[in-house]
């Protein structure tokens, strides 16, 4: 099986605190450390099992400029077979819509099976696998918790619902879907695939090798434009609890035991 | 190394992307399997010894020896980072303990047979057995020369008598590098055999209860009449002090790291907490004596860093670097002293708590200006060579 999986690079919010910038035009963004889209890097884990179970080929293709290498270099060393690097200057700047245009183009390139993408990423919007689907007119799941291959044309897919609740769908190939986390345990990089990968060249696809036009994609393309970045005023109902980890823990149980809702 | 050329600035990189990728697989997997139990295994005065099996498994022991042994082989700065990124679950015992092939392995490496690698390195190396480094003893540690643990051949074998001490990973190893003495008195007597923990005669006494790197186990061995087999013993017969003094450079190189990133540590939760900490209607850090006290802190672990870094691209271009991993040791160390230090000074009361990881990093520093030689004997090293 053909597999491609989308992934991002994105701050590591397990190595940085996240504010905004003074400007209020973006996240500062100073100093942050990077790393793979965690739900990305589940999908990536979800594509190296299938093609363990029946063969084929995982590639990893971002869109972003020369920094997003490490990312794909990352998950190559994990065990996705190719990388693909889809950068250009028009390129910066471009919402849901233009990264879906740009992704849609490489996967016109390819042959796949199947596009995975994560559920979401740092922009919390999850709107590229969905968008995506539609351009390529594929069928499409989100959140998906589980894959199951039933003959070389379909899938068994989970989805996580609402309340905790299970639904099963049967899908058609080619189709994309967006990967919830937990799906299954991600495995570690080891010292041996970086060595392997180490020095592997990543190909680079721009607009022009893609049949991407400028205007399409990047900020001249976007439709959606933030307008600013502020942390919320305090609400009223809302109580921000303050202490050590512990005195909080007990504040919370004191205070849903008051309220209902712990017995 | 690479050497950055950005127009006429030019300066040395000491980390490539190949670099930067092993860190954040090494911090990926300590940050998910070590930190979230450190503390209970801190407590426990060990690790669950599935660490070394996993560990293996990623290849990170392997990092730094060659792939004949099943290495991953690697360069300095690739030694460096798994020793940093390790000290980052908080806990210098479990760096240490884990980390005992690193000071276990080497003589083997370097002066062994193939047999001997076959036997002894690799199951180490693949996380499968547990090495540890057999020199000190409780008559003396600084004079190695003297040492007085005798091996005494008798047709294959050599009968191993003594004892040695302070042992890291001395409760769990399956085999000890173990310095003895085969000939006559002083530097010219000492050879090393691999000792196996399974030889009759060979017992462990209890662990050691010690100040700080509680995860690492510790040990006293006694070996009583232990017979070893002539074909353990590793280089020629009473070269082993010089194999001991080479051996040193490494470990030293990796006491600086440990001693930098005990200091980067305390550093980096001093300027969250002053922030965080109230007194007299604001933060610690609104206070400029606070202030200027974090900024000398930062400045001393960046110079110390960056000068141990220095000799480590100096000893991997192959040059003589005895003094100055010397100078760089006691250096790192008299700065971890003062940082950790201040850091809890920082922290006031909670500092002195069970739970604070700068109470952890005050306890662990100590070690550091002990062990791989002391303050004194790098001194005595250096006064030399200047
Ligand atoms: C936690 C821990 C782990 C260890 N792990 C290992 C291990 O895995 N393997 C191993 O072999 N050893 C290990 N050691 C032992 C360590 O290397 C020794 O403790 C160290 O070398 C000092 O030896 P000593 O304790 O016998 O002190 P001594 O040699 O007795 O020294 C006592 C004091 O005298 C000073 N002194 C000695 N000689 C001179 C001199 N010529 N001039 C001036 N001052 C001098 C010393 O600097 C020191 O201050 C470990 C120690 C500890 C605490």
């Amino acid at each position: 099986m053909e597999i491609l999986v989308c992934v991002k690079r994105v701050p590591d919010t397990s190595e940085n605190e996240i504010g905004v910038n003074s400007a209020g035009t973006d996240i500062d963004r100073d100093d942050l450390v990077y790393s793979v889209n965690e739900w990305d890097n589940y999908a990536v884990e979800e594509a190296i099992q299938i093609v363990d179970r029946v063969g084929g080929k995982v590639t990893v293709v971002a869109v972003g400029d020369s920094e997003s290498e490490e990312v794909l270099r990352r998950e190559m060393a994990m065990g996705a077979n190719d990388g693909l690097l889809l950068s250009d200057d028009s390129f910066g700047g471009s919402d849901g819509k233009g990264i879906a245009t740009i992704l849609k183009a490489a996967v016109k390139k390819g042959n796949y099976d199947l596009v995975l993408t994560g559920a979401q990423a740092d922009a919390g919007a999850g709107q590229v696998g969905g968008m995506l689907a539609a351009m390529l007119d594929q069928p499409y799941a989100s959140l998906v918790n589980s894959i199951e291959i039933i003959n070389d044309k379909t899938l068994k897919v989970g989805r996580e619902i609402e309340g905790g609740n299970q639904e099963m769908n049967e899908i058609q190939m080619p189709c994309v879907l967006s990967i919830q986390t937990g799906i299954n345990e991600p495995r570690y990089v080891g010292i041996r695939g970086i060595r392997k990968v180490a020095s592997v060249e990543i190909p680079v696809l721009g607009a022009l090798d893609l049949g991407v036009s400028s205007g399409s994609v990047g900020s001249a393309g976007a439709k959606v434009k933030v307008q600013d970045y502020f942390v919320p005023q305090l609400g009223k109902g809302a109580e921000i609890l303050e202490g050590s980890t512990e005195e909080i823990i007990d504040k919370l149980i004191e205070l849903l035991k008051v309220k209902g809702g712990l017995k | 190394m690479n050497s950055n050329k950005q127009s006429e600035k030019v300066y040395q990189e000491y980390f490539t992307k190949e670099h930067n990728l092993l860190r954040s697989a090494v911090r990926d997997w300590i940050r998910k399997e070590v930190v979230p139990n450190i503390d209970d295994w801190e407590e426990a005065g060990e690790f669950p010894k599935e660490l070394y099996g996993m560990a293996g498994e990623l290849g990170f022991l392997g990092i730094g020896f060659p792939e004949e042994v099943g290495g991953a082989s690697g360069d300095i700065f690739d030694a460096i980072i798994l020793n940093e990124e390790m000290m980052r679950s908080g806990s210098g015992g479990f760096a240490a303990g884990l980390g005992s092939l690193g000071i276990a392995l080497p003589p083997i490496v370097k002066k062994g047979t193939a047999e001997q690698k076959e036997r002894f390195v690799k199951p180490v190396i693949a996380g499968k057995k547990i090495a540890a480094l057999g020199i000190t003893e409780p008559g003396g540690g600084s004079d190695v020369a003297n040492i007085q643990t005798t091996a005494v051949r008798d047709g294959n074998d050599y009968i191993v008598n003594g004892s040695k001490t302070f042992i890291t990973s001395g409760v769990r190893a399956d085999q000890l590098t173990c310095a003895v003495r085969t000939g006559g008195k002083g530097a010219h007597g000492i050879s090393f055999l691999v000792i196996e923990s399974d030889t009759p005669g060979y017992s462990v006494g209890k662990k050691l209860k010690k100040t700080g790197w509680w995860a690492s186990d510790t040990a006293e061995i006694f070996l009583d009449n232990c017979r070893v087999p002539a074909e353990n013993l590793i280089g020629e017969e009473n070269m082993g002090f010089y194999t001991i003094m080479e051996n040193f450079q490494m470990e030293r190189l990796q006491l600086c790291v440990m001693a930098n990133m005990t200091a980067q540590m305390a550093l980096e939760e001093a300027l969250k907490y002053t922030k965080e900490r109230h007194a007299f209607g604001k933060p610690l850090s609104g206070f400029q004596v606070t202030r200027h006290k974090l900024v000398d802190m930062a400045t001393l672990v960046e110079v110390s860093r960056e000068f141990t870094y220095r000799v480590a691209s100096k000893i991997q271009a192959g040059l003589n670097q005895v003094k100055e991993i010397s100078m760089a040791k006691n250096f790192a160390c008299s700065i971890s002293d003062k940082v950790t230090y201040d850091a809890v000074q920082l922290f006031g009361g909670y500092g002195y708590m069970r739970g604070y990881l700068v109470e952890r990093l005050y306890r662990d520093n100590r070690i550091l200006s002990i062990g791989g030689g002391t303050t004194e004997i790098m001194k005595e090293i250096i006064s030399k060579l200047m």
